[in-house]
């Protein structure tokens, strides 16, 4: 599947013919006398490797066979018909929607039964992302929207919609990030900032552009509120790709931090195969890192007990391929044997402004930042 | 000093310690009534070879006003157990109903019920007790004109009968007697009610027909299941290991033979003399002495002799189990179900103690619904049709778990559960093995009633109350074999309903999925193909898939004979409601009519 990274965006009527050839499977699978089946990539840890020359997590080859008549996986591939249907009416219509519309519109009693074709959104969902892989398309080119939670601001200038966007002038809130934002969608007219700084919550971000620190440093501001969704990662790697702009991460420190971190630079398990136009491999940990509370004078008493599922969770960072590198085993090992995590908000403890006007202006000159 | 050492009255000994008699709530007060006049009777009809019919009635008393409460929130009852036994000469009645531990019971090695509880007159005093009000007594026996009618109540100082009133009436009845005892207690439905002991009751004694009139005025008919009589059981003599210390040294005093040698020879089984000799030989007591004249110390040595003896396990044919037969005619007709087995397992010896266990199993609704033609109805008409919103589909109902009923020589146990070595065997038998669902260390789930029989002629409880039985490893071992027994049968049957559900299942899953499987297919191809043709062909892969005649063949093998060689000895409910298997006709008969 390692194939090389796709620019172009393919069309409606491409798209279109894709989800149709699931119909042919069935068509010429029942025509033989066959038991019709889809080969489906595995999405889980056991079928994804660190390609260590890329710097990415890139999807193996393994794939499951669902097929129609095997009580296990009929409901499974009936639904797999559903959403491939309802999908193709967004391309047919050009109009995008949502994975919960998605739910609502593939959803029904099946006939003379009590039986729904689907009882949660969570098992149209899996729908979805198993068609994503299977038949190699984005997110985006389904025409299905991820979550709008991400904001930006900063020396940047794009057109999304006809309307263009001055992101130095959307007030101290941002402008929302929306969730697809490839060219033709958001087209980037002008960057003046010298890097792009991607926040993990939203204190930090309303802080940081309050202060007007984006102003003071030139850079741009970007958060995704927790895990930032598709379109915050996008158009990161975009600027970074497209105006070689260097990319640093600030989170919590706790092992969800490491592991948005760890998303940011090198993509996820679970959607592993769009890692190569999502991860940006160059991206730099900027903190919270487990020496910063030292460094920083940060008294102990703002540091919260890392519960049993932290203390997993690290352990399994460190097994991690992408966490091998000898500076990220000395972070995570010294994260367990303080025992504590701090979060972005625990400088506040020292003033309010601590984080604009000593943590990140020291972190950034110094270079004191993880790769 | 002397005045305040003085003989302690039955009463007060009653009154202190109404908990081992089980009088120790209102709520047990009532059960314990019943059940000690339902054992008489039960007791009394086998001795004279009388089917029993017994009718018990439990009414609200009526208050000083003259108005009864309802019967939940009343707390006093008039309790009448009438029987067709062979009834009490009028000479006994006062002794019988008014005297505390009189009775024919209380020394003897004998399968019975009566070595539960302490009997009818104990009951008959809490009602004195608790309401002044004497009990009243009906008795007639086959071979005088009229009945005898007594009044009666206990004198608790001297524990002598004290009659108020007796007259000779005239009775609609050949024989038998009828009791009635009025008492504070409350009536409550559900676990441990009179009205499941009365159930458990008629279960375990499938010869009887037992007709309640409840407190609501509700009347419960429990008809016979069988025709015949338990066998009678034998009465034995204690095996040697059987018995403790202190019993010994009591057998010693009280025996009426001469000689250590013929004591040990008479009054105990399985000793014979050369036994009796070597006993005496490692005990260094002369065989010949006088068994009256040894000292305790001599005594305390013959008994530890006895202790590193080998004797002969003792008889066996003195007990009197249930029986497979009878064991599932009781189920059959009182507890509806798809499925019954029972087994009796071989005697046993625990402690010089013959015993033996049955366990009998019935699983399924009964109501049909289980049945295979109504899961392929279900299936086929897909349910009520009824739209399910998000979270409804759901069934996250309580999971129903097994009933245990517990019997002890025909007796229902029904308080102390958990603390039963019977229960504790259900809880570590591994019921996954055999298709049931199960958490760990929990009863097994399902619809499904579980009942254990120990028949024994001493039964080992745990406690004075008498409501669970003791933990010997003999006892534990038989229990589980017997509910291995059972269990491996249930597996036979749930696993071939479970395949052929499973290929129902498949059948109506493709076909229904095949329809919008279809549909979806023709809309991604824009209209552009042949829907119906599209359904045909993958019709007829989903029949050749689900085996199509062989799949058939499972569901009859599974559904219509029910009397597989790996299943003999069970009871099935079959398609058409009938009960395969070997079952008395009498208990077909009530259960089809049922």
């Amino acid at each position: 599947m390692a194939t090389a990274t796709r620019t172009r965006r393919k069309t409606n009527r491409e798209v279109a013919r894709l989800l149709e050839g699931l119909a042919d499977i069935v068509i010429e699978a029942a025509r033989k006398g066959e038991d019709p089946y889809f080969e489906i990539p595995v999405r889980a840890l056991s079928n994804v490797s660190f390609n260590k020359k890329r710097r990415i997590i890139e999807m193996g080859e393994n794939k499951t066979q669902r097929s129609f008549f095997n009580l296990g996986m009929a409901r499974k591939f009936m639904q797999t018909l559903l959403v491939a249907d309802a999908l193709k009416v967004l391309q047919r219509e050009n109009f995008t929607t949502s994975l919960r519309e998605i739910y609502y519109r593939t959803k029904h009693t099946i006939a003379g039964t009590n039986e729904n074709t689907f009882d949660e959104q969570s098992e149209s969902d899996t729908i979805i992302e198993d068609l994503e892989v299977t038949l190699s398309l984005l997110r985006e080119e389904l025409n299905v929207r991820a979550a709008e939670s991400g904001s930006i601001v900063g020396p940047i200038v794009f057109v999304e919609g006809g309307d263009r966007i001055d992101c130095t002038r959307q007030g101290k809130a941002g402008k929302t990030v929306p969730s697809i934002v490839e060219p033709g969608e958001l087209d980037i007219k002008k960057v003046t900032a010298d890097f792009v700084l991607l926040v993990e919550k939203g204190t930090q971000f309303n802080r940081l552009s309050e202060d007007k620190f984006w102003k003071k440093h030139n850079c741009i501001l970007l958060t995704g509120n927790g895990q930032p969704p598709r379109g915050v990662r996008r158009l990161a790697r975009r600027l970074h790709d497209e105006f070689g702009l260097p990319v640093y991460v600030l989170v919590d420190n706790d092992p969800w931090g490491y592991y948005i971190y760890s998303v940011v630079k090198q993509g996820s398990i679970n959607l592993a195969f769009e890692s190569q136009r999502m991860a940006i491999p160059d991206a730099k940990f900027l903190g919270l890192s487990s020496f910063d509370p030292e460094k920083h004078g940060l008294p102990r008493n703002v540091g919260i007990k890392l519960t049993p599922s932290d203390i997993r969770r690290a352990k399994e960072l460190l097994r991690y391929p992408w966490f091998q590198k000898k500076q990220w085993q000395k972070e995570i090992r010294h994260m367990l044997e303080t025992g504590l995590k701090y979060e972005l908000d625990a400088l506040a403890n020292k003033d309010f402004r601590y984080l604009t006007t000593d943590y990140l202006p020291k972190k950034l000159k110094e270079q004191d930042w993880i790769d | 000093m002397a005045a305040q050492h003085r003989e302690i009255s039955v009463s007060e000994f009653f009154a202190k310690n109404r908990h081992l008699l089980g009088f120790d709530s209102p709520r047990k007060a009532l059960l314990t009534t019943v059940k000690e006049a339902v054992d008489n009777s039960l007791d009394a009809c086998e001795e004279a070879g009388i089917l029993p019919d017994i009718t018990v009635k439990i009414e609200v008393a009526p208050g000083p006003d003259g108005t009864r409460p309802a019967p939940s929130q009343a707390d006093r009852f008039i309790v009448m157990v009438r029987d067709n036994g062979p009834g009490i000469p009028a000479s006994k009645i006062g002794n019988v109903f008014a005297k505390l531990l009189y009775g024919s019971k209380f020394h003897r090695l004998k399968m019975s019920r009566g070595q539960q509880g302490i009997g009818i007159s104990a009951a008959a005093m809490y009602g004195q007790i608790t309401t002044g009000r004497p009990c009243r007594v009906i008795s007639k026996v086959a071979d005088e004109p009229r009945a005898h009618l007594f009044e009666l109540s206990i004198d608790t100082a001297k524990n002598q009968p004290v009659v108020h009133e007796k007259q000779q009436i005239d009775w609609d009845q050949p024989h038998g007697t009828e009791v009635v005892i009025e008492l504070v207690g409350r009536y409550m439905r559900g676990r441990q009610s009179v009205d499941e002991y009365l159930e458990y009751t008629a279960i375990a004694n499938p010869h009887a027909r037992i007709v309640y009139v409840t407190p609501t005025g509700e009347t419960r008919e429990f008809p016979r299941g069988v025709e015949e009589l338990p066998a009678p059981p034998r009465e034995i003599k204690p095996h040697p290991l059987g018995i403790e210390l202190g019993m010994f040294l009591k057998m010693a005093r009280d025996t009426s033979t001469r000689t250590v040698s013929s004591f040990l020879t008479n009054d105990f089984c399985r000793v014979s003399s050369r036994l009796a000799a070597q006993i005496c030989e490692k005990a260094g007591v002369n065989p010949n002495a006088r068994i009256r004249k040894l000292k305790n110390e001599q005594l305390e040595s013959l008994y530890r002799a006895i202790q590193s003896t080998k004797f002969m396990a003792p008889p066996t044919d003195c007990l009197s189990p249930i029986g497979e037969e009878a064991l599932k005619a009781g189920l059959v007709k009182t507890v509806p179900a798809d499925f019954y087995v029972a087994t009796t397992r071989p005697p046993a010896v625990y402690r010089g103690n013959p015993f033996q266990i049955e366990v009998a199993i019935a699983y399924g609704t009964g109501d049909g619904k289980s049945s295979l033609q109504r899961v392929a109805e279900e299936l086929e008409s897909g349910g009520n049709g009824e739209a399910k919103a998000e979270g409804e589909h759901k069934d996250d109902g309580p999971t129903e778990l097994a009933r245990v009923i517990r019997l002890a020589n025909r007796v229902p146990l029904v308080y102390q559960q958990s603390a039963c070595a019977t229960f504790k065997a259900v809880l570590h038998t591994n019921w996954r093995n055999y298709g049931i669902a199960q958490s760990k260390g929990a009863l097994p789930q399902g619809p499904m009633t579980i009942l254990i029989h120990m028949a024994s002629v001493w039964v080992p409880f745990t406690n004075e109350a008498k409501e669970a039985i003791a933990e010997y490893d003999e006892i534990v071992r038989e229990v589980r074999r017997a509910l291995q027994e059972c269990g491996r049968k249930l597996a036979v049957w749930i696993r071939k309903r479970q395949q052929a559900k499973n290929e129902l299942q498949r059948r109506f899953t493709f076909a229904r999925y095949i329809e919008e499987v279809a549909a979806a297919c023709c809309r991604l191809k824009d209209g552009r193909i042949n829907q119906e043709r599209l359904k045909r062909q993958l019709l007829q892969i989903a029949e050749r898939i689900t085996g199509g005649e062989e799949t058939d063949r499972i569901l009859n093998r599974a559904t219509k004979t029910g009397v597989d060689e790996d299943l003999a000895g069970a009871v099935v409910r079959t398609d058409d409601g009938e009960l395969a298997g070997d079952l008395p006709e009498l208990a077909r008969q009530v259960a089809a009519k049922a």
